[in-house]
């Protein structure tokens, strides 16, 4: 394979551009949920702090999910673009929730968001928060769909092969969307999603709050954005646990590489750093490594003493079941990248989740870190448990910047996750059933995707920059102040009875 | 009637779906430079289309997942083989939804302006290369034996799908013109009506030209109604348009997309995707599609979904059905 094949390119591509579409949705799942969560708090309470909070988060939720609308379309096309073959031999099976995608979650979103941003002065207070859920429920099915899709790539089942066409048709629907690997990555992907719209808000209303500002609507955002990176965070560890389980029985090879395992080993240990002869000719052994004993045997089967099996053995088995009926030189993916992957996924998750804990210590018992952030009217629900002292104003100082820098570790844990599982698929792009390299587009030469590669760099780049600074903007800006209209919805659909013909309208381009 | 041909004609209704609604907005996009004199009037047309273009556009991907479900050869010949216009017409989407949510998140002049010519030329594109990709798709392009396009980028941009492609343009500017002069109040109203007459005429004289190169070439007895009923339709909205008659002069441009998606699906069946080098070699309905089994579970999605969808989203339209004009446009600040 040289640098510059078809094959590479196409990997390279869909890599890099499902990395960026996924830097959208989590922060697209979760902040629609919040968002939706904080405007039924004002419907409820009435008070004003919550539409407040609504309109800002809104606004932050807008300008994110336009991205992620739109790099999802590339999504969809790429499968038949850069990977025909693929698209030809699974496309019975992999088409189908794909087109439930679509017809079942994206006209959910797109329509109810269209009614979310436009309906202020249209829809009454109860009907537009109701909007804001359904475009949270669009996100979710849409994530439950593409995610059932890609758990049929890692384990594919409900299906057989037509010795005919040689193409893979599909058997059983019901178990391509409940199997445990489509559940057990549903959820694990979703959890962590709230953990990055978690500390996302928490990271912004640090901003503010280290300053001083919007002091009301910040503190109950802080709170929301706390106790879901811990709740999430939590979740994201146990369900991360139990999809690795799932994995060791189903892709052994991915999960070897992923310790830099190459010997089988009973009790097995977890490995916190290595560095190994991985390179071409991939003698196999680590020529540095720092090991936790028996943590990977229980990480594997819940105990601290069965074997795991590892790589070099992992690849005899592949080699004796599928040697000599396709084409594949080498079962093993590569090992550096499936090892660090899966660090960086778990470290950065997990030390989001840790600053999230800490945040909820510092805060417990309606303490706020210095005394100025005190105020009575706190109706945020008491979670601490425990008691304690104040913190000072240099620890406060601190807690406020590392949150913002927390901001990105989950997007950054994210990115790690699916490159480690998709990475540590390979050689296969459909398990056990499809070599990646069976999958590209015959009809596709290299200038073609040479160029859609250097247009996509390009106009991704720029999007990044304009989409960054927009944020920016509108962080800085804080949350809006209310107008009368803001804090008078109309009480029936379609408008005010007494509207006014030449009323402007709430919301405009 | 097969399983398959019954998909045949549910992918012939999305794509007649997509066309219908995001044809009108691809076309008051082309109409923010033929139409608008103005920023103010630029603004009333793009909030005209602001709430629904979004959901307009998922008719494109429930077109093309529901291609790829049924009809997956079909789905990889046609994505693989025209791979440079498609990913035209995907930049073009990229940017376009972009230029609608961003263009009123600063309020620079230059920035602003920027979106706006952006909107502009993303609109236009995609209307023209639509035309292009289904001229192509019914006159039929190299397809090997092994199902894969085999021609060159050239072998795309022929006379007739190049005619094609100022049919969907013009096609979806008259249709666009029509539904601005239905949703606007105020001094555009009546230059939208004006501007549509001309767009009609120029549409039909198009239509009728292409539709009859179609029939010439590959069209039965149903693609030649489907053709008459179109180029009247045209004809009519022409008519009721400078009668005044706004609702009805969209509801017949409307028809007249639909018949004219209608009458190239017709052209095409029981094709999907013509061989010009070996008609053994062309794709079909039969020889593309999926196993009966994913199609039974499509049909039972598409039969319980579809009717929801419609109602909702026919919802939205019911509830921004109110004319918008300069004056309901608030300040930029």
């Amino acid at each position: 394979m040289t640098a510059l094949a078809p094959e590479t390119l196409a990997r390279w591509q869909f890599g890099v551009t499902t990395v960026y579409h996924f830097l959208f949705v989590p922060l697209t799942i979760a902040l629609s949920s919040f968002v939706a969560g904080l405007e039924t708090a004002w419907v409820r309470t009435g008070k004003e702090k919550y539409l407040r909070a609504a309109k800002f988060w809104g606004k932050l939720f807008l300008i994110n999910i336009a991205m992620g609308v739109v790099t999802g379309i590339l999504q969809e096309f790429q499968f038949g673009m850069n990977w025909s073959d693929y698209s030809r031999l699974v496309g019975d099976v992999f088409g189908a929730p794909l087109a439930f995608e679509a017809l079942i979650a994206f006209f959910f979103e797109s329509t109810f968001i269209g009614l979310w941003i436009f309906g202020w002065d249209k829809l009454p207070k109860r009907i537009h928060a109701a909007c804001m859920w359904m475009v949270a429920a669009g996100t979710v099915l849409s994530a439950y769909f593409i995610l059932a899709a890609n758990s049929w790539m890692q384990h594919p089942v409900g299906y057989r092969m037509d010795p005919g066409s040689g193409r893979a048709e599909l058997t059983d629907f019901i178990r391509v969307l409940t199997q445990n690997t489509a559940l057990a990555q549903f959820a694990h992907t979703l959890v962590a999603a709230f953990l990055t719209g978690g500390a996302f808000m928490a990271g912004i209303a640090a901003y503010h709050l280290r300053r001083r500002r919007h002091v009301p609507v910040m503190r109950a955002s802080l709170r929301l954005g706390l106790v879901t990176m811990v709740v999430a965070g939590l979740l994201t560890a146990v369900s991360g646990d139990r999809l690795g389980k799932i994995m060791y029985d189903q892709q052994p090879m991915k999960m070897a590489a992923a310790e830099a395992l190459w010997e089988t080993k009973g009790p097995a240990p977890f490995s916190l750093f290595a560095y190994g002869d991985v390179g071409p000719p991939k003698t196999g052994h680590n020529k540095v490594a720092v090991e936790i004993p028996g943590l990977l045997s229980f990480l594997a089967h819940d105990d601290f003493s069965t074997a795991v099996p590892g790589i070099k053995d992992t690849e005899a088995a592949l080699r004796d079941k599928y040697g000599g009926k396709l084409d594949i030189a080498d079962y093993r993916p590569n090992i550096p990248v499936a090892y660090w992957s899966f660090r960086w996924m778990i470290g950065f998750g997990m030390s989001s989740f840790a600053l999230g804990a800490a945040g909820l210590y510092l805060t417990r018992r309606r303490l706020w870190l210095a005394p100025d952030l005190r105020t009575t009217d706190d109706e945020v629900p008491r979670l601490a448990l425990t008691r304690g002292r104040e913190a000072g104003p240099s620890l406060s100082g601190w807690y406020w910047r590392l949150t913002l820098l927390t901001m990105a570790f989950p997007l950054i844990a994210n990115s790690w996750g699916w490159i480690f599982t998709e990475t540590g698929r390979q050689p296969w792009v459909v398990y056990g059933v499809l070599p990646t390299s069976a999958g590209v587009s015959p009809s596709v030469g290299q200038g073609e995707v040479v160029t859609s590669m250097s247009v996509f760099i390009a106009l991704y780049a720029v999007l990044a920059v304009i989409e960054i600074k927009l944020l920016a903007k509108y962080v800085k800006a804080g949350p809006p102040e209310l107008t009368d209209a803001d804090l008078d919805p109309p009480t029936r659909i379609g408008g005010h009875d007494r509207d006014d013909p030449d009323r402007p309208m709430a919301f405009s381009y | 009637m097969e399983l398959h041909d019954i998909w045949f004609a549910v992918i012939a209704v999305l794509w007649t779906g997509y066309f219908f609604l995001e044809g009108f907005d691809f076309g008051v996009g082309v109409l923010t430079r033929l139409l608008a004199r103005d920023r103010g009037e630029r603004r009333v047309l793009i909030n005209t289309i602001g709430p629904v273009w979004d959901g307009n556009e998922v008719w494109l991907l429930t077109a093309a997942g529901g291609t790829f479900a049924a009809f997956p050869d079909w789905y990889a010949t046609l994505f693989s083989g025209f791979y440079l216009p498609l990913l035209a017409v995907l930049v073009c989407l990229i940017v376009r939804g972009v230029a609608f949510e961003y263009r009123a998140k600063r309020t620079e002049d230059a920035w602003q302006d920027r979106w706006e010519k952006a909107l502009f030329v993303t609109s236009l594109l995609p209307a023209f290369l639509w035309g292009v990709v289904f001229a192509n798709i019914v006159r039929g392009v190299p397809v090997d034996g092994r199902k894969n396009y085999a021609g060159g980028l050239g072998d795309l941009f022929g006379p007739y799908a190049l005619l094609g492609g100022l049919v969907t343009l013009t096609l979806f500017t008259f249709h666009g013109a029509l539904f601005t002069a239905l949703k606007t109040t105020g001094d555009i109203r009546p230059r939208a009506r004006r501007l549509a007459v001309a767009l009609g005429l120029a549409c039909a004289a198009l239509t009728a030209l292409f539709l009859a190169w179609t029939q010439a070439h590959s069209g039965d007895v149903w693609s030649l109604g489907a053709s008459v009923i179109a180029v009247a339709a045209l004809l009519g909205a022409v008519a009721v348009d400078a009668a005044g008659r706004e609702g009805w002069a969209f509801a017949l441009s409307g028809a007249a997309v639909a018949a004219t998606v209608a009458a190239l699906f017709l052209a095409l069946f029981p094709d999907v995707m013509p061989s010009s080098l070996d008609p053994r070699w062309s794709l079909t309905a039969e020889n593309a599609a999926s196993s009966p089994y994913t199609l039974r579970i499509m049909t039972w999605c598409a039969a319980l979904a579809t009717p929801v969808v419609m109602l909702y989203q026919g919802w939205t339209y019911w509830v921004f059905r109110k004319r918008i004009g300069t004056r309901h446009i608030a300040e930029n600040h």
